[in-house]
């Protein structure tokens, strides 16, 4: 038998050396075993934002509307008058790799808590996700896993899921990216917070029971996956109960209907320890716990398997001494636990008593203020190269063919077979579901108000020039909630990236946060809060560096949304916005010619601005039928999406003075910025003088008829029935 | 002077269409409407009671089988033991079933997944307080969203069903024929919404209250709330010609 070697504490915990020594240096003393495990979730990736926090103070988080910024649990900006929405944006990725089911459901819990956390009710929810390709089992395993999971939790605790997305990729094989995104509603004057204060002030949990599991899940959540993880790691995945979520929602928003809670917070990653110490922190406060008090699901528990435990659909609130029975009452109510756990303190220190023995003695910020680290950023050498890759002469493959793979491709068949499963009704506000550009929910507070919801992101193109990554990311999502006729006022981002201690990803890292930050700033967007999942690698390498981008965008009256589909023969079909297409990271290069290569085009940010001016604009006016933006698969591609959702065919011309002469880059070629449109005959004029007049290109393509979809190029003509395209597009795999 | 019929919607822990029958019913159509809470054992005062859909405590043994026992669903059977108008959507729809009120069971939807989607509609009969402002046989669109919506009941309960006209909706495709494609869930005889023998106990999976306003994509499902409606207000003003 080998000797045993002896694992440093600090190393057990998952701190580095020098981290324990500042643990120390902090407290002036070392820490007991129950607070050493405390910073080591505390000082995890996924809590502290270590290699993150540097770059995310570039994003611009101010704006006209913004109630609350990040730094909260969730963003909140107005809406319209006396009504705002709580917006957010998280990821379950590597509980999802573990357990897809329960991965994915507890990510749609989590972060309905977050925008519960604010005082909002949640009104609708958003997935963007990320898998390896469907043909391989496994692949298709883990997505059915996720999209059940989240039908389960969405479902049952009735918000409506109504929008994402869903791309393919081998880099996310033994990784797929999971985020979701939560819009909540909540009057503008009483928007909650997670400060705790008012020393004397009562602590009170409520909600479901603490149990093992979970524990430590936020530091797995900080280490890459290893090919053992599906075993090992199970135990860290915490198991949903989206009838306890439901449960909690209307019990908590009963509670802050009393009028006496001061603040609030999910217990989430790190559980108790997180919600005390941020809450403190926030409120330059302390906390007394006493943690025989904590409702619990099993015996024998240590304190620190209390303060760590995970356990879902629970939260923290702070409650005005002599009224905790008001907020205890409601949700013994519905049916859950709630018990004043605690008190807030004057002097600045988190205490926790196991009966009479005090077993953890902190000054919050100590925990909420870990060690941030930049690690050099390095452009690798093969990137360049890959970017810099010469694409002429590429095979040439048949227009219409190469059409039709594209539209059976994964990333832009139908998703459909997916969106079914979801209830994307509930709550009586979808006015355009799942589908379209963007989903518009009406507000049925500020009627014809509504809002309108799209998340984006590519990831190939983000690989390739990160900087583009991330300002593409902010384009297609601004511009799909144009499209309906929505004026964007907020977006929330996800990051997805491997680990953040190689230079490599430093450099997508900084690169993708530029991206955001640049573009957000142009248009005029802020930031009003978001995720970062790091560590994204297993032993096949790192994932694509990965922004999702959720936007909120707010319209006067939701009757006059816009359709993606052509809707009236005789109607003129046009091209708004860039000229500027690349084949670099393009669907087209990846499905037809196996490559990922190539230098994306990037955004034209102030043309963009105009264009979603011009969009909102002739929205409001009534002035264009239809918008759909053109993504992956290029104009080709929206053409016949638009023809598939109208039911009606199209006859356009692609003249080489505008488009070249380059067919597959005129069809298939992708670019920020441009917009199919189509136009009633006799509002044209006045549509072109609003392009004209804000400065945007408009290119005249054709008109809406037949029952083909009909392109004529300088040395191709491409028809194909729309019934072809549509039998196509509806290959979901 | 008469009084306006009067609507309770019961809420369960767990229900989630609660709200959205309230709307429909309060603000949309402007009836006397207030929720009930699942612990109340009096309805006396209400004249139809709505269970709404939703995940009635968690549904985690089968859909409704825990609601069919609670304090408001003896009260419901006692109230419609007196002839008082309920219905049942989706999960409400289980819970009838459960509770005995309605015959057969609804299990786990052929092809296994949730499905949220438009269906298209036939209305087997327009002579229930539910479905009065439809015509016989009308084609309508109303949506469904559920996982255990195959309504299955033994041959013979089909037959009585069928003789004795209980099948209300039917689900059939645009031009109102009872295609396979057409039928969501695998539902046996296609049924959607069935009524009990006296025809003052509706179930139904596909929900009136998600189409009951032009800018939600359909209107079709208002008129089952104003037929009940028109019902209750023409019993209503028949008992007070009698009393006088």
């Amino acid at each position: 038998m080998t000797a045993v070697t002896q694992i440093p504490e600090w190393e057990a915990a998952g701190l580095r050396r020098e981290e324990y020594e500042r643990v120390c240096a902090l407290l002036g003393r070392r820490p007991n075993p129950t607070e050493l495990r405390m910073f080591g979730v505390m000082w995890s990736e996924h809590c502290a934002y270590k290699h993150s926090r540097p770059y995310l103070k570039r994003l611009p988080t101010a704006g006209p509307g913004v109630l609350r910024g990040p730094g909260e649990n969730a963003g909140v900006v107005e809406v319209a008058p006396g009504l705002a929405a709580a917006l957010k944006v998280e990821s379950h990725n590597h509980p999802s790799a573990v357990d897809p089911f329960h991965g994915a459901a507890t990510g749609v819990g989590g972060i309905l808590r977050d925008v519960l956390s604010m005082g909002a009710r949640p009104v609708a929810l958003l997935d963007s996700l990320r898998f390896g390709p469907p043909e391989d089992p496994q692949s298709r395993r883990l997505r059915e896993g996720v999209v059940a999971g989240i039908s389960h939790y969405g479902n049952s605790v009735g918000v409506p899921v109504v929008g994402g997305e869903v791309l393919y990729e081998d880099c996310y094989r033994a990784n797929p990216l999971v985020n979701v995104a939560c819009v909540g509603l909540l009057p503008s004057s009483r928007v909650f917070g997670s400060a705790a204060a008012g020393p004397g002030n009562s602590v009170v949990y409520a909600g479901a029971r603490t149990g093992r599991d979970g524990i430590g899940g936020a530091a797995f959540a900080s280490e890459q996956l290893e090919e053992t993880s599906a075993e090992s790691d199970r135990g860290a995945v915490q198991i949903g109960d989206p009838f306890a979520g439901k449960l909690l929602i209307e019990a908590t928003l009963e509670a802050l209907q009393t009028g006496a809670v001061v603040a609030l917070q999910d217990m989430g990653a790190a559980g108790i320890t997180c919600a005390a110490a941020e809450m403190s922190a926030r409120g330059r406060t302390g906390m007394v716990l006493y943690l025989d008090r904590v409702p619990r699901r099993e015996r024998g528990m240590t304190p620190a398997e209390v303060l760590l435990s995970e356990s879902q659909e629970r939260m923290l609130l702070v409650v005005q001494r002599g009224r905790e029975e008001e907020v205890l009452r409601a949700y013994r109510r519905w049916g859950l636990h709630a018990e004043v756990v605690g008190q807030v303190t004057a002097e600045p220190v988190l205490r926790a008593y196991d009966g009479d023995a005090l077993v953890v003695e902190l000054p919050p910020s100590a925990l909420t203020d870990a060690p941030t680290y930049r690690v050099p950023e390095q452009e690798p050498q093969a990137r360049r190269a890959l970017r810099d890759a010469d694409l002429s002469g590429l095979p040439k493959p048949d227009p219409a063919q190469a059409l039709l793979s594209l539209l059976r491709s994964p990333s832009v068949v139908s998703k459909r077979p997916i969106y079914t499963q979801y209830d994307h009704m509930v709550q009586l506000r979808t006015v355009v579901p799942p589908g379209a550009d963007a989903a518009v929910l009406r507000l049925l507070e500020a009627p014809p108000r509504g809002i309108a919801l799209s998340v984006d992101g590519n990831g190939r193109i983000s690989y390739l020039d990160p900087w583009a990554g991330g300002a593409a990311a902010v384009c297609e999502a601004t511009l799909n909630v144009a499209c309906v006729g929505a004026r964007p006022v907020a977006v929330t981002d996800g990051l997805n990236l491997g680990n953040p201690e190689r230079p490599e990803v430093a450099w997508e890292l900084a690169g993708v946060v530029d991206g955001i930050a640049d573009a957000c700033r142009a248009l005029g967007v802020p930031v009003v809060g978001g995720n970062v999942s790091l560590y994204n690698e297993s032993e096949h390498g790192a994932v694509y560096p990965t922004p999702v981008v959720a936007c909120l965008g707010v319209m006067e009256d939701v009757t006059r949304a816009l359709s993606t589909g052509f809707g009236a023969a005789g109607d003129v079909v046009a091209l708004v916005g860039s000229d500027r297409v690349s084949l670099g990271g393009s669907e087209y290069l990846r499905t037809l010619h196996g490559k990922v290569a190539g230098a994306p085009v990037r955004p034209d940010l102030g043309l963009h601005r105009r264009l979603l001016d011009v969009l909102v604009r002739a929205a409001e006016e009534g002035l264009v039928r239809s918008a759909h933006d053109l993504s992956e698969g290029g104009l080709a591609v929206a053409l016949a999406e638009a023809c598939v959702a109208g039911g009606i065919g199209a006859r356009c011309t692609l003249s080489p003075e505008l488009f070249g002469i380059q067919t597959d880059l005129s069809l298939f070629g992708e670019g920020p910025s441009r917009v199919l449109v189509s136009v009633p005959p006799e509002r044209y004029e006045a549509f072109a003088a609003l392009c004209a007049r804000a400065g945007v290109p408009l290119r005249l393509l054709g008109y809406v008829g037949g029952d083909q979809l009909h392109l004529r190029l300088p040395d191709a003509e491409v028809a194909v029935p729309v019934v072809e395209l549509r039998s196509a597009w509806e290959a979901y795999r | 002077m008469m009084r306006d019929p009067r609507f309770a919607v019961v809420v369960f822990p767990g229900s989630n269409c609660d709200r959205d029958c309230l709307h429909v019913l309060r603000d949309v159509l402007g009836y006397p409407a207030e929720f009930v809470w699942h612990e109340e054992e009096d309805l006396s005062g209400f004249d139809a009671v709505v269970l709404p859909g939703g995940f009635s405590y968690g549904d985690y043994l089968r859909p409704g089988a825990v609601a069919a026992t609670s304090p408001v669903v003896r009260a419901v059977r006692r109230f419609a033991g007196a002839g008082g108008l309920v219905v049942g959507i989706c999960n409400g729809f289980q819970v009838l079933l459960e509770a005995g009120l309605l015959p057969g069971a609804l299990v786990r939807n052929r092809g296994a997944t949730f499905r949220c989607e438009w269906t298209t509609l036939r209305v087997e009969r327009a002579d229930t307080p539910f479905t009065s402002l439809y015509a016989p046989g009308e084609v309508v669109r109303m949506p469904i969203a559920h996982g255990d919506g195959r309504y299955h009941a033994p041959p013979e309960v089909l037959e009585e069903l069928e003789q004795r006209g209980q099948v209300v909706f039917r689900y059939v495709d645009r031009d109102g024929r009872t295609t396979p494609e057409a039928n969501p869930n695998g539902s046996l005889h296609h049924i959607a919404g069935l009524a009990n023998r006296e025809g003052n106990v509706l179930g139904l999976m596909p929900h009136p209250e998600r189409c009951s306003e032009a800018v939600l994509g359909g209107q079709d499902g208002r008129r089952l709330f104003e037929s009940m409606y028109r019902w209750l207000r023409d019993r209503a003003l028949l008992a007070a010609g009698r009393t006088r």
